[in-house]
């Protein structure tokens, strides 16, 4: 029963909450019953997003992060997304190795996801994953994830605070400030900081930052770049003040309400939309009649502009005046 | 509604650190279109079924070069037991004496593959026995 599984996420039952994640991930409706019963109880975590290559050392700061959070007495929800492979649509998830010494905190509780190419797209389903981590109590969540594409990309706007992950030798910094990935971070980090090169990444990224700055105008601080090395516990202290100062900026500044609240337009917008796309799917597909029309498509019989003009008529009627 | 995956935990309980076998394990389950999890070296017990847990899996795939199957594998499927989760497959796999086989299935463990057993056999098995 869907409204007595959200009853037990809300009095802490990490079984519970397994289950209605894995709902989620399945695209199953009772997904969604339990979501509307959690909703009240969503929107107090503060949801803090690690993106970049892999290898750069996300799951390990990950795991140090937690180890702070824990400390400083507050819980912490763990989403950790790995690439399904688009051949078996199998996925090897090897994050929680890095999580190891949480394993046994009641207070710690670590999902690995697969990207699998989800209907709703991955960031709305990495979202209610989220959430229902939220609505079950975690004071934090953290989003773990490979920072390539645009799905990758729309995954870190449901964080809060977005922290791009760089090490020196993996990957080319330059390909992803061209993706994108370089305007949404909050905080940069430079991890590896023992290996050679972590000065002159140090340097570029600072520089870059320079420039941006100079090219548009922010209404807020440029970003900060912190040095770690996330297997010697370097740096960590001072990631964890970057990620302090950033929350409260935001909170003090307004614009966390304004950036959620964006956030629901979208969302709500998007899921509207995504109803209404099965619905018409459904009808469609219904007597063969998509494959006809595609027919008549095809042999010239009909255009698709004036086929699509008429399928929202008929099924979209939106009140005069 | 999307089409369930499988869920695998990976797990490689006891203390020496040869994880080749396990690493190689993941690959193929992954290949077979399994979501695997691997968990890495040195888990408890304790450790592997909290693991389960939380990412709701389907099956767990113990694997021990070590020795300590007699104490381990048993006591996975207790801990599963315990937590409503007597539904997970427990599989074993690694250097398992053929005399110890009877009493980890009596134990609850259902399956256990040798060395040599062709790995499309351990994926057809997983496949066929799941719990729905
Ligand atoms: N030398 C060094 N190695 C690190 C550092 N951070 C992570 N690693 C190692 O880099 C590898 C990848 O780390 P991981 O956290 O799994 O990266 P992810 O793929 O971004 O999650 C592991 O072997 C880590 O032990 C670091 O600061 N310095
Ligand atoms: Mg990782």
């Amino acid at each position: 029963m869907p409204s007595e599984l959200a009853r037990q996420v809300l009095d802490g039952s990490p079984r519970a909450l397994a289950r209605v994640i894995t709902w989620v991930e399945n695209d199953d409706p009772r997904a969604v019953e339990c979501l509307e019963i959690l909703y009240p109880h969503m929107g107090r975590a503060h949801i803090l997003g690690l993106t970049g290559s892999p290898g750069a050392g996300k799951s390990s700061l990950t795991d140090q992060l937690t180890h702070h959070f824990r400390n400083a007495g507050k819980t912490v929800g763990i989403v950790a997304v790995d690439p399904s492979s688009p051949f078996t649509g199998g996925a090897l998830l090897g994050d929680r190795i890095r999580m190891s010494r949480h394993a046994g905190d009641p207070g710690v509780f670590i999902r690995s996801m697969a990207t699998r190419g989800f209907l709703g797209g991955l960031a709305q389903t990495t979202d209610n994953v989220v959430k229902a981590m939220d609505a079950a109590g975690k004071d934090v969540v953290i989003v773990e994830t490979v920072g390539v594409g645009q799905d990758e990309i729309d995954i870190m706007r449901i964080a809060d605070t977005i922290c791009l992950i760089l090490a020196p030798g993996y990957g080319d910094i330059i390909q992803s400030m061209k993706a994108g990935v370089m305007e949404i971070a909050d905080i940069y980090v430079i991890n590896k900081s023992d290996h050679a090169g972590a000065d002159q990444l140090y340097t570029e990224v600072n520089s870059r930052i320079l420039q941006d700055s100079q090219i548009r105008k922010r209404d807020r601080e440029p970003p900060p770049v912190v040095k770690t090395v996330a297997t010697e516990k370097r740096g960590i202290d001072d990631l964890m003040a970057a990620i302090e100062s950033c929350r409260c900026q935001l909170k003090e500044s307004g614009a966390l309400l304004e950036k959620r609240r964006e956030r629901i337009r979208q969302q709500t917008f998007q899921m509207i939309q995504f109803a209404l796309f099965q619905l018409l799917e459904k009808e469609l597909a219904q007597n063969g009649r998509l494959d006809r029309l595609v027919d008549a498509i095809i042999e010239k019989k009909e255009n698709p502009y004036q086929a699509m003009r008429e399928i929202v008529d008929e099924f979209i009627k939106v009140p005069a005046g | 509604m999307a089409k369930k995956k499988l869920k695998i935990i990976v797990a490689k309980p006891g203390l020496d650190g040869h994880d080749r076998g396990a690493k190689l394990l993941c690959r193929i389950f992954a290949e077979a279109g399994m979501e695997v999890v691997y968990t890495g070296l040195r888990q408890t017990p304790e450790m592997i079924v909290e693991a389960a847990l939380q990412e709701d899996a389907d099956v767990v795939g113990l694997s021990s070069l070590s020795g300590v199957h007699n104490y381990f594998f048993p006591r996975v499927v207790s801990l599963l037991k315990e937590k409503d989760m007597a539904d997970v497959l427990v599989v074993g796999g690694g250097i398992i004496p053929d005399e110890d086989v009877s009493s980890l299935k009596a134990a609850g463990v259902a399956e256990i593959f040798g060395p040599g057993t062709r790995t499309d056999e351990i994926v057809q098995y997983i496949e066929g026995n799941v719990a729905g």
